[in-house]
Parts: structure tokens; C-alpha cells; sequence
């Protein structure tokens, strides 16, 4: 099956919890036992992942609405998931996994509404990782929260916790996988915030989508670097947090709901 | 303590009600496997569970079993702990049934799962800030201690040491019933669960069902196999289910009365207590009803708490009210929407923001049944291989000079 292969080079990640996966990144194939390998992207990994950085997104929920399709598509394209990867053809709109969604708020009293674009907020404490009973739901020292779906044994509790619903159950098996993100029916999946291009020095995929449309709606970068434009950003405005009375310290910030 | 004179023998288990019930629980433990071969072979799309209602009807079932599982375990406690000798010639047959009720469960839960083929993963990568970790690890030990605590029972050398490790047992069920009760406490995300109230509601519901449960094998093993089932245990047991019941009455009034009075909670239950369609029937009529209050009154009514009968329609009542309690807590719970953006109106097509539908496919009730039955099965085999059920309990035996009083 596909997802005995994983070939994000998930480095230093929580180091007590991933110790197996310990130097992962400099070599191409690490042998886990007999016939389970990892390999690692062609792409140059310039070490491990370490707490130096703090990877972060600025959403401006004021821009137009049209760009968050364009940040959907450009995610799905770029991960591989949606009804069209399953391998039943058919939509399943209850089941079908979403990485990242439009979601539209309206205060039910002043009638002003705002729509952005919903993925896992990469929490600095996620309650994902706290109550994954393997610890295949994990979180990177650079703060991106993943899914090893090498342990992942399908028991949906990460989906319980996530105040967010940012996971999906593969429900049934799907096709045409991307290379760099296999997926696995019965496992959990959610914004990887495309590590593997992170980690190749490039900005996830639906950001790149909107730069690529000329806008700047979403900013990624290091919020641990002064200099960074999302740091600028942040300290230029006062950003919010979805559900930040539940002080899980997300990395994705908003402004403008 | 006068010496323990019961005389403990297996059943004959031969005669045709006995191969026909066997039959009839492996029909349903094989309906069950083909449920799960069509869960992991076609996914969990062919079940009723979506990406919002996250655990369905298995976790019902499973849920229920391995709490009623830890309240199995009662009867021998209640001797051994606390010394109350009428119990002590059940708390051998206390001890299986509280095995087979968790392999019952935990093989739900465990088929359940999206990789059942990677139980080993489970068994071998903790995380142990994971209230689902230590679990898994109370519930080996569970396994583990009551294995012991039946085997000290039943070697005459051992069982003047039963009792500490009954004590042990006592407290290592109700942390695990803690446990379980904590794997919703522990969802801060979800304002239907988040409560440290679910430990106790947990231990409380443990009481009752296992109760309930108890009294039924002893019924069905007693009547089948002709041997001499005396009022006084009957009417003890009876008493210790009618405040179980009450108990559990109480941690649920406490429950919701605690979230009525924060604005923030008054959404969810009004869900729960008044429109929440499916979930209120249930939760009123189903749990509080016919599985709480009327059972409390065919307990304690004269004409129908005297007889056994009434007794066993009691215990049915409790068991049935516990599945729903179950089916309330744990759907009714998920069904509720997430609050993203309290007081904001929220929709998108990943269903934020709206009630989220949820119908049991049969494959998922039959991999329930299928734990139940698994669990009657090894009690069932249980009894006629080991010497667990006395041969008589009948007044005489179990107390002589209470019999004037109860009769």
C-alpha cells in the first residue's frame, strides 16, 4: 500500500516522540524493518526542523471571496485529496476528506459577515497530539502539527479534540496520490501547511496560489524571525485567533473577521 | 469469618438450550465479523459515520460494555471489599462476567478502528499525555488483576490473600472507569462533554448497568440449569440496583443543571433537553424514563420488586436507558456543532455551523450486538468449563436467619 511509503522527510520533530525517524533527512532511503521504507524528497533538506522558527500565516479575511476558491484548488491540486480521488468516482460530500474550506460567518445581529479559509491552525498546544493515544498525530519543533500515518491507527480521537474540524477520516481508498503525500483509508489527514515544500524553501501551495493571482491575503513566514513580513505584519496589527479563549496558541492568525 | 461452605460446579451444558443460545451468539459473532470485513474493505463510508459524528453506534455498544464491565465487578468488591458475605459465592461469576463484558467492548472498539491491523502500534507507541494511552493500559490491567483475583477465588490456598487483591481491583476499576469517563471530560473543544462530572456520571452508570447485567446472567443461569435461586440475594441485588439507579438519576441532574446555569452551555442543552429531536426522545423518554425512573419503581412497587420477574423487566429497562444515555452522550454530543465562532452564524460545505445528521448503518449494529455477544459467549462457555456458579443460592444458603424479614 502507498502509505508504507512516506516521503516528507518529517525531521527532528518532538525528538522524545519521533526518535525513529532520528536522521531521516540526510539519508534518501531509511529502512524501518524489512519491506517498510522511508524515502526521503529529492528536494535538499537543509537539516532538521528545529524550534529556531515558528512557521505562521496571516489570513486577511477581507479580501474577496473568490481568492479562498483559488487557495482550496490550489491544495487539493497540490495534495491530492477531494471526490475526484476517490477511487468510487463518486462525491461523498459527508465523507470526503477537506484540507482547507471557506467558511462564511455572519453576526446574526449587525448582519456583517465575513468569509475566510479554514485549516489545521498548527496550534502551538494542540489537543490533537495531546489525546493521540500513539503519537501519530504530532507536532514539528517548528511548530507544524502532522499526522505519521505509519501509527496512525484510525481512532478518530484527534477529530474529537480539534476544536477547529480541521481532520478528515479517510473514509474509502483513493487514487492517484501524490508522491510526497501518500494517503491511507482508515488514517487522519489535515493541512500539512505543504511541509514538503516548507522544507524545500518554498511557501505552502495555496499561498503561492494567491501570490500567483497578485494577492497577498494570506502570508506565510517564520514568526520566530523579526524580519519576516508575517512578523512585520503581526506586530502591525492586531490579529485574532479562532477560539483563542482556548489559549492553544495557533500559528494562524486573522485579521478582519 | 466462618469458612466459605459453598459448593462451586460447572453447568452440564448439554442440553439443547444450552448449544442453541451458543449458536444463536455465534451466528451474531459472525455477522459481526462480516460487518468488519465490509467496514475495512470498502472503508468507513459504508458506515453511518461522517467527518463531524466522528464515532458512531460501535462506540455506543463498545463504550457501554466496558463500563458496565468495571460495574460487573461490583458484586465481588462488595463482598470482598466490604466484607458482605451474602456476595461471596457470586463474586466468582462477578469476575468473568467483568472480563467478558471488556473483550466485548474492546473488540468493538478495537474493530472500529480505521487500521484494526495496527492494534500492535496501539500496544507498543504510548503517548502518555493521552488519556486513550493510559486506558489502553488500564484496561490490560484490568485483565490482568481480575485474572488474578478469580485464580486467588478459586485456589483454596490463596483465598484467605482474595481480599487484598479485591481491594486492588475495587480501586484499579474505578480509575479506569475515571478513565473512561475522562475521554470525554478531557474534550475542551466540545461543549457537551468537557466536564470533570463525566468521571463520576461514569462510575455511577458502571454501578447501575453492570448491575443490571449481573442480575440477568444470574436469572437466565439459575432458571436454565434448574438450580435454587433464593429471594434474598435476589431482593439485596434489587436494593443495590434501585440506588444505582438513583445514583445515576442524580450525577445526570447535576450534569446538565451545572452547564443550564453558563450562557455559554444553554445552546447544547437546549439541544439535549428540548429540540434536539432524536436526542431529546432518547435522553427523556428512552434514559430518564424507561431506563431510570420506571425501573425504580417496578423495584421498589411491592407487587412488582417482590418478584423475579419484575426484577429481570427491571434490569432490561436499565440496560436499555444505558444504551440510550450512551447514544445521547456520545452522538448527541457530536451532532451538536462545533463553536467555531460563538454567537456568529457559521456555514461552509464542510457542514459548519449546522446540526450534523447521523444514521446507524446496520453494518455498525451488528459489530455492536457482535461485542455483547462475544461477552454472553464467554460467560457462557465460562460456566460450564470452570466451577463459577454455586450450586444452590437459595435463602438457606445464603442466610438463614434474614429469611422471616424478606420473605
Amino acid at each position: 500500500m502507498n502509505e508504507k511509503t512516506m516521503s516528507t522527510p518529517e525531521t527532528d520533530v518532538d525528538t522524545s516522540r519521533r526518535n525513529l525517524l532520528k536522521g531521516g533527512a540526510a539519508a534518501a532511503v531509511v529502512t524501518l524493518a524489512p519491506g517498510v521504507t522511508l524515502r526521503t524528497v529529492e528536494a535538499a533538506v537543509t537539516g532538521p526542523a528545529t524550534s529556531a522558527q515558528r512557521w505562521g500565516m496571516l489570513i486577511d479575511a477581507t479580501a474577496p471571496e473568490h481568492l479562498w476558491d483559488l487557495a482550496v484548488e490550489a491544495c487539493k491540486a497540490e495534495q491530492g485529496w477531494g471526490p475526484e480521488y476517490n477511487t468510487s468516482g463518486k462525491a461523498n460530500p459527508l465523507t470526503d476528506p477537506q484540507w482547507i474550506r471557506k467558511v462564511s460567518v455572519k453576526d446574526p445581529k449587525t448582519g456583517a459577515k465575513a468569509t475566510l479559509p479554514v485549516m489545521c491552525q498548527h496550534c502551538a498546544k494542540p489537543p490533537c497530539v495531546d489525546v493521540c493515544p500513539t503519537g501519530a498525530s504530532m507536532k514539528r519543533a517548528d511548530g507544524i502539527v502532522l499526522v505519521d500515518k505509519h501509527i496512525c491507527i484510525g481512532c478518530r480521537y484527534c477529530m474529537m479534540a480539534c476544536p477547529y474540524s480541521c481532520r478528515s477520516f479517510v473514509h474509502e481508498d483513493v487514487k492517484n496520490q501524490r508522491p510526497h503525500m501518500p494517503r491511507g483509508k482508515g488514517t487522519v489527514e489535515s493541512c500539512t501547511l505543504c511541509v514538503h515544500r516548507v522544507d524545500a524553501g518554498q511557501k505552502p501551495a495555496c499561498v503561492e496560489a494567491l501570490n500567483n493571482a497578485g494577492s497577498n491575503a494570506i502570508i506565510f513566514g517564520d514568526l520566530n524571525d523579526p524580519n519576516s513580513d508575517i512578523s512585520r505584519a503581526v506586530a502591525k496589527h492586531v490579529t485574532q485567533r479562532i477560539r483563542a479563549d482556548l489559549d492553544l496558541e495557533p500559528g494562524v492568525h486573522y485579521r478582519g473577521i | 469469618m466462618a469458612a466459605d461452605t459453598t459448593v462451586y460446579k460447572e453447568i452440564e451444558g448439554k442440553g439443547g438450550d444450552y448449544y442453541s443460545l451458543i449458536g444463536w451468539l455465534g451466528v451474531v459473532v459472525i455477522a459481526a465479523l462480516y460487518a468488519v470485513y465490509n467496514m475495512e474493505h470498502y472503508g468507513h463510508v459504508v458506515t453511518g459515520m461522517t467527518n463531524a459524528v466522528v464515532w458512531g453506534t460501535p462506540h455506543v455498544f463498545a463504550v457501554f460494555l466496558i463500563v458496565a464491565a468495571s460495574g460487573a465487578l461490583n458484586v465481588a468488591s462488595i463482598s470482598s471489599v466490604f466484607g458482605k458475605h451474602h456476595y461471596k459465592p457470586l463474586a466468582r461469576l462477578s469476575a468473568v462476567t467483568a472480563m467478558a463484558l471488556l473483550a466485548g467492548g474492546l473488540m468493538i472498539l478495537v474493530l472500529d478502528l480505521g487500521r484494526p491491523d495496527r492494534l500492535i502500534i496501539a500496544m507498543t507507541y504510548y503517548n502518555f499525555k493521552s488519556i486513550f494511552a493510559w486506558n489502553i493500559i488500564l484496561y490490560n490491567g484490568f485483565f490482568v488483576i481480575v485474572l488474578a483475583y478469580l485464580w486467588m477465588m478459586m485456589e483454596k490456598r490463596m483465598t484467605p490473600h482474595s481480599s487484598k487483591i479485591g481491594l486492588f481491583a475495587f480501586l484499579w476499576r474505578l480509575i479506569l472507569t475515571t478513565g473512561t469517563g475522562s475521554i470525554f471530560g478531557f474534550l475542551v473543544a466540545r461543549p457537551g462533554y468537557d466536564a470533570a462530572i463525566m468521571a463520576p456520571l461514569f462510575i455511577a452508570m458502571s454501578f447501575a448497568f453492570g448491575m443490571a447485567i449481573f442480575i440477568l446472567i444470574i436469572n437466565v443461569a439459575y432458571r436454565g440449569t434448574g438450580r435454587p435461586l433464593g429471594d434474598v440475594i435476589l431482593f439485596k441485588m434489587r436494593n443495590l440496583l434501585g440506588v444505582f439507579i438513583a445514583a445515576v438519576l442524580y450525577f445526570t441532574v447535576v450534569q446538565h443543571l451545572t452547564n443550564l446555569y453558563a450562557a455559554e452551555h444553554l445552546d447544547v442543552q437546549a439541544f439535549i433537553l428540548m429540540d434536539g429531536g432524536i436526542y431529546t426522545f432518547l435522553f427523556w423518554v428512552v434514559q430518564v424514563g424507561i431506563g431510570g425512573l420506571f425501573p425504580l419503581a417496578l423495584l421498589f412497587n411491592p407487587a412488582t420488586g417482590r418478584t423475579c420477574q419484575g426484577i429481570a423487566v427491571a434490569s432490561v429497562l436499565v440496560i436499555i436507558g444505558g444504551l440510550a444515555q450512551m447514544y445521547v452522550i456520545i452522538i448527541g454530543g457530536q451532532a451538536f456543532p462545533l463553536l467555531m465562532f460563538p454567537g456568529m452564524e457559521v456555514s461552509s460545505s464542510f457542514f459548519d455551523g449546522v446540526l450534523h445528521p447521523y444514521t446507524p448503518s446496520h453494518w455498525e449494529v451488528m459489530l455492536g450486538l457482535g461485542g455483547i455477544a462475544v461477552a454472553l459467549l464467554i460467560i457462557a462457555v465460562g460456566v460450564k468449563y470452570l466451577p463459577l456458579l454455586p450450586t444452590s443460592l437459595s435463602d438457606a444458603k445464603i442466610d438463614p436467619h434474614h429469611k422471616a424479614e424478606e420473605a
